[in-house]
């Protein structure tokens, strides 16, 4: 395993908003991280990044396994050297992620000239090819460009081109197409498998689009409130969902051909974490409760290299 | 940017034509003959009838107007009627006094309220946070005399380190600097803690943590760069104040100066000379406003392709 | 949006502890100032030479000035001139802003145009200067000071208050009321002012501070209250001739303007964060 997660529980203050996260991501691997907003992904994708102080935050419990290197037990200056150079992060809204007042091609080698020690012509010339590889149009003109001078497709694969600067081996995206327009998002997604495919990256695809999941993850992790409820890869878990949140996740695709007013949504709303209700944190919300769900909290069950967090698979039986 | 400036050179033009109108209303409002203070000797009506005519005092208002805007645009600003002697002169001499003591507690204010509302920014909600907004907040509180006065006492007389007033020495200004430079500093300092704190809740900052850039590097190059485009918008329109307004100081120091120079001139009903400070003070002040817009726009690429497009 | 419940305002305002310490500080300030008579030891204007530019002692807590007078009592009687000046001129400046901005914000066009090119006026001086030129007009004297800091002030209440009523303008509710067929002085009156107008009360608050540093400037010209009326920033203008051999004539006068300005900013601040609190509560 490239990374593996193990039983991360954080905190901010005495809130707790991830608890129990297990997930593993290899090299050449997509991992999917869905579920609705307030689930816990970004969360997630800021603790493997390091940056849960900047937020207030601090890991309680658990590893980060990363080649090898317990990431919970390193200091501020050899975290920084490993995020944007071997772990980098591409993130929500591209609108907004890049510094309004630098060209957009020296945000990118900052990257490089950090972590890899180029000079600054050396720099340059590995911006413009990865903004080439980005298949950013004239690059050489683009280079000198300020981010309000781009769109919002151009200035994300600029993102994408400043992960990739420092040579990562992990990639984190969070949900980085969800600010696009849906003509864009599809060619920024296949520009990220591309980039796994080709180059033999870890990717942790961070996204609340089940179709996205589908059709571009090896493995999937769902998340509800912080924890994880279903953890396998992606064919099975479509195939078979075995969660009750996954299933209805899953419902909430619109299809073509559908008959109208087929598409269900999912009842209620994500709790907050300050009022979790006691048990299974989405009993509230289930179709399927039993009388245990209201008492105690699941724990997670894995079995042929699936997991699931739910009283209905107890023990493996349905 | 060039074709940018010129516009707004342009655009200032009839603001120019207001503001003379109304420098030019509101001398005539303050109560007070000038003539009295030319004949106290008591002198004969006919001298009396000489000195309005020479002036042109007779004439109407707005023919007085016309010939004094006249004169002022080909660059006469008339003779003070009191001082005796040209009103451009008389400004331009005061004008370095007010200058080197604006512009100096100008560097300070800046220098001082941008190193500390940065280093407040980043130990937020810390002691020395705390610490350093509480003083900067009692510098902006006391009032500037008082604290002239206070810091004459420890400094000049207890200590005697610098002199007392006047403006003979290069000594004699680290006091007045500072007395109008505190009270500055405290508005840069709240304004540059406000703006990073605010701007490291960005996004793109998260971002550049997320580079591995060092956290120094991201206060110094990045957040601070971008907490300075407002606290320059705010210094330039203080452009004013740093010329005219240190008048306090100036009669506390007892320094020359053009605030000194206004205020001598309303109490002696001086019309050429009270005119000539209030225009000057008002185009600087215009100046000082489409410069801290130049500024701006020099500093932000976002704002200077909206003002040249 | 509905127009804001006064008792429930006040009931948001939740203040830390800080600011609520400086508002009962306020409170204290002013109720010294409204009692001057009974509270101060000696009146204000009993002169003995005798006792001149005494320093500070049990019978004369802040000492006396160079007429004999006690310096205690001439702070506290002070205290209602300059706090009243301040607060007189604030809310007279507020009145005038809040209307001015109202009308060039909710007519718009030449109207506009006219009344805040003529409101902008005052950006051209230093506050300073600007005051020093009315009172130059007027003549010294507490009304005068009140009027210059009115004017001094003017530009920045019009300028908030126009803004805030241009914002207000596009919001939907206007267009409610007037589909609802509801006239343009009722939209005014009950609806845009009463949405507009917390802020700006604020920033009104905020600025008696200052307003109390430009009072004591103008006294300390000579240009305030006339003697014998004891006003802090006049009495530091005749203890500055004392400076060296009695500074405590100067010295307690000034710390109360830095004290009043210290606490009305920290109160301020506290509303402010209130406020704030209340706008993010609402957003979400």
């Amino acid at each position: 395993m490239l990374l593996s997660v193990e039983d991360l529980k954080i905190g901010f203050g005495l809130l707790e908003p991830l608890v129990g996260v297990d997930l593993g991501v290899d090299a050449g691997e997509i991992l999917g991280l869905v579920g609705e907003s307030g689930s816990g992904k970004s969360m997630t994708a800021m603790s493997i990044m390091g940056m849960l102080p900047l937020m207030g935050g601090r890991i309680k419990q658990g590893r980060i396994v990363f080649d090898g290197l317990d990431l919970t037990t390193i200091n501020e200056g050899s975290y920084r050297k490993l995020r944007g150079g071997r772990i980098a992060l591409i993130t929500q809204n591209p609108m907004t992620s890049l510094d309004p007042v630098v060209r957009v091609g020296r945000q990118i080698d900052q990257a490089s000239q950090l972590h890899l020690g180029l000079d600054r012509k050396e720099a340059k010339s590995r911006t413009i090819d990865l903004m080439d590889r980005m298949r950013i149009p004239s690059p050489q003109h683009a280079y000198d460009l300020f981010p309000h001078q781009l769109s919002g497709g151009l200035r994300q694969r600029i993102v994408i081109a400043m992960a990739l600067a420092g040579d990562p081996d992990l990639l984190i995206a969070d949900e980085p197409t969800t600010a696009l327009d849906v003509t864009v998002q599809a060619q920024i997604i296949q520009l990220l498998v591309e980039l796994v495919r080709d180059r033999g990256l870890g990717l942790i695809l961070i996204t609340h689009d089940m179709g996205v999941i589908a059709q571009t993850c090896d493995r999937v992790a769902v998340m509800y409130c912080g924890r994880v409820v279903e953890y396998g890869p992606v064919a099975r878990l479509f195939d078979d969902p075995r969660h009750p949140y996954t299933r209805a996740l899953i419902s909430c695709i619109p299809q073509l051909g559908m008959a109208p007013g087929t598409l269900t949504g999912i009842p209620g709303m994500v709790p907050s974490s300050q009022n979790l209700p006691k048990g299974c944190r989405f009993h509230p919300r289930c179709d399927s409760v039993l009388d245990n769900c209201r008492l105690r909290e699941p724990p997670m069950k894995t079995e042929d290299g699936r997991s699931v967090a739910c009283f209905l698979h107890e023990g493996g039986q349905r | 940017m060039l074709g940018y400036t010129i516009r707004r050179l342009l655009a200032l033009v009839p603001v120019f034509f207001v503001v003379s109108g109304v420098v030019f209303l509101v001398v005539h409002l303050v109560p007070g003959d000038p003539v009295d203070h030319l004949i106290r000797t008591g002198s004969s009506p006919d001298q009396r009838a000489e000195i309005i005519a020479r002036y042109g005092l007779d004439r109407s208002l707005i023919e007085q107007y016309i010939s004094w805007l006249g004169r002022v645009i080909s660059g006469d600003l008339g003779t003070a009627i009191v001082m005796r002697r040209p009103v451009a002169t008389l400004i331009w001499d005061n004008l370095g006094y007010s200058l080197a003591l604006g512009g100096w507690a100008l560097a300070f204010s800046a220098l001082a309220g941008v190193a500390a509302g940065a280093i407040a920014a980043s130990f937020r909600e810390r002691w020395i946070d705390h610490g350093l907004m509480g003083v900067s907040l009692l510098g902006s509180t006391v009032p500037t005399f008082w604290l002239g006065l206070l810091m004459i006492m420890l400094f000049a007389v207890q200590l005697g380190w610098v002199p007392v007033s006047g403006a003979r020495h290069w000594t004699s200004l680290i006091l007045p600097v500072l007395t109008v430079g505190l009270g500055g500093m405290a508005l840069v300092a709240r304004v540059t803690r406000i703006a990073m704190i605010e701007t490291a809740r960005e996004d793109f900052v998260m971002l550049l943590h997320a580079k591995g850039v060092p956290r120094w590097t991201i206060q110094i190059r990045h957040v601070l760069r971008h907490a300075l485009i407002p606290v320059v918008t705010i210094l330039s329109l203080r452009i004013g104040l740093i010329i005219g307004g240190s008048v306090t100081v100036e009669y506390v120091f007892a320094r020359p100066g053009l605030g000194s120079l206004l205020i001598r001139a309303l109490s002696q009903r001086d019309y050429p000379l009270v005119q000539g400070c209030l225009l000057f003070l008002a185009m600087a002040v215009m100046l000082g406003t489409l410069l801290g817009d130049l500024l701006q726009a020099a500093m932000d690429p976002r704002q200077r392709d909206e003002a040249t497009r | 949006m509905k127009g804001p419940n006064p008792r429930k305002f006040l009931l948001v305002l939740t203040p830390t502890p800080l600011s609520a310490l400086s508002g009962i500080a306020l409170l204290v300030l002013i109720l010294l100032a409204v009692f001057a008579p009974w509270v101060s030891p000696y009146p204000y204007d009993v002169q003995n030479l005798s006792i001149a530019n005494q320093a500070p002692s049990a019978l004369h807590w802040f000492g006396t000035d160079d007429f004999g007078r006690d310096v205690l009592s001439r702070v506290i009687f002070g205290a209602r001139t300059s706090l009243s000046v301040s607060l007189i001129s604030i809310s007279l400046s507020l009145f005038g802003g809040v209307i001015i901005g109202a009308f060039c914000g909710y007519l718009g066009g030449w109207v506009d145009r006219l009344g805040m090119s003529i409101v902008d006026l005052t950006w051209f001086f230093p506050e300073i200067l600007l005051a020093l030129l009315i009172v130059a007009i007027l003549g010294p004297g507490s009304e005068s000071t009140i009027i210059a800091i009115a004017i001094a002030y003017l530009a920045q209440f019009t300028r908030l208050t126009r803004t805030q009523i241009i914002t207000l303008k596009r919001q939907t509710f206007v267009e409610a009321s007037l589909s609802m067929g509801a006239g343009p002085l009722h939209i005014m009156m009950r609806r845009l002012l009463p949405n507009a107008i917390a802020p700006v009360i604020v920033v009104a608050m905020l600025s008696t501070g200052n307003a109390i540093l430009l009072e004591a400037t103008l006294g300390f010209f000579g240009m305030g209250a006339q003697p014998p009326i004891p006003s802090w920033g006049g009495m530091m203008s005749t203890g500055s001739s004392q400076l060296f051999n009695a500074p405590w004539v100067i010295v307690w006068p000034g710390i109360f303007v830095a004290l009043s300005v210290i606490f009305i900013n920290l109160f301020g601040d506290g509303i402010l964060r209130a406020l704030d609190v209340k706008a993010r509560m609402r957003t979400q």
